[in-house]
């Protein structure tokens, strides 16, 4: 299971990362932007994207837009972690195919039941 | 013609009494056809508003000038940038920016270097008690058990030497915290730099006001907000939301992510 993490703040990144590390997922990436995610997803066979959506040069919102709209990815299961909660923003990310979303602040325990619903309704 | 008398300055009254003073003298004129009574007293009339807006527009730069010295910056100085109260505001903030990736940082590092430590004391003590409750259940050679002794002994330095460790690391943790002293009052500072500003502005403001009147200009306040509406374009972001317990179209917690999630099929 090879897993990539994407956000502009690296602390998220590294917390995400061990969070991901305590629940046995060890094989995982880093990107800073949309921007230079979407060729590492285009290349790299990842079986999982977990995203922010405020980013500065390409968003989590057009990341995802534009892997739904690749033909070797728009099955990828994506997973967001935001700030953004307003009740317009998660509907637009829910119409645009983000399989899970999970709101900052968050607890290990929210992360660990949004990942493991995802692949529940992946593999049913 | 119809404005707020309370806001008119000294040089706008001097013109209202002068069109007061001529007026009478001006419609009799042209009651008796002298017209040339009649551009005389316009001249004059005229001459006296040109004066007012001389005097009126030099009250206003320098006025204008004072404002940008409250900004703290001329221009023309070659340091001006440095000098400005917006850089020195987004200074402040990137150090803030700074101190608290630092401190988070620091806080994981001794988190990561902690867990290992828990993992084995519990991954060992777990063994232990298992051959612990077989010796208690006196299911344990004698030598078996020489050798659990001599594991129990070296468990229990172990974990002396390792507590110490640990207790060293959660003080650590806890002074690491101590960047929200300072990030706090370089936050402080810049919330009242930004005030300042905004008041500063608020001046600027006022004044160009006051240079529309004297010029007779009248902008429509319903274009105005018209131009300024920002579109709202839920592709980009807004970043946390701070007052999101007073406002309906913000969610407050996970829970209400995903009811509404799920209250709409997804």
């Amino acid at each position: 299971m090879k897993i990539l993490i994407v956000d502009d703040f690296s602390t998220m990144r590294r917390i995400i990362k061990n969070l991901l590390r305590d629940l046995g997922f060890t094989n995982t990436a880093e990107a800073d932007d949309g921007a230079t995610a979407l060729p590492m997803l285009q290349s790299g066979n990842f079986d999982f994207l977990v995203t922010d959506w405020n980013m500065p040069i390409m968003n989590g919102l057009d990341l995802l837009r534009e892997v739904r709209a690749d033909d070797k990815l728009k099955h990828l299961p994506v997973l967001m972690v935001t700030a953004e909660a307003k009740r317009d923003q998660i509907i637009t990310a829910a119409q645009a195919g983000v399989n899970g979303y999970v709101v900052k602040p968050f607890t290990a325990d929210t992360l660990k039941d949004k990942i493991e619903k995802i692949f529940e309704r992946v593999n049913g | 013609m119809q404005h707020d008398k309370s806001s008119e300055t000294e040089f706008e009254a001097e013109f209202e009494a002068a069109v007061a003073l001529h007026a009478p003298q001006l419609q009799q004129s042209f009651a008796q056809g002298d017209l040339q009574e009649a551009t005389r007293i316009i001249a004059q009339i005229s001459q006296v508003r040109e004066r007012t807006l001389y005097l009126e527009v030099g009250r206003l730069t320098r006025e204008l000038h004072n404002a940008i010295i409250d900004f703290d910056i001329d221009p023309r100085n070659p340091h001006a940038q440095e000098m400005s109260q917006i850089t020195d505001a987004s200074e402040r903030l990137q150090y803030v920016v700074n101190m608290t990736d630092q401190a988070a940082n620091s806080a994981i590092d001794l988190v990561e270097k902690s867990a290992p430590l828990v993992t084995y004391i519990s991954y060992e003590a777990q063994s232990l008690t298992a051959d612990w409750q077989r010796f208690m259940r006196r299911d344990m050679q004698a030598d078996e058990f020489r050798l659990l002794a001599k594991r129990i002994e070296a468990f229990l330095l172990r974990s002396l030497h390792d507590s110490d460790q640990l207790s060293a690391n959660l003080n650590e943790i806890m002074m690491a915290q101590g960047f929200q002293d300072l990030t706090g009052q370089v936050i402080k500072r810049v919330m009242t730099l930004i005030a300042d500003i905004e008041s500063n502005l608020v001046k600027l403001m006022v004044m160009a006001g006051q240079v529309d009147r004297v010029v007779g200009i009248e902008h429509s306040a319903e274009d105005l907000r018209k131009k300024h509406h920002k579109k709202n374009n839920s592709n980009t972001g807004e970043g946390p939301q701070i007052h999101a317990d007073k406002l309906d179209n913000v969610v407050t917690d996970q829970v209400d992510v995903d009811d509404l999630l799920s209250s709409l099929g997804f």
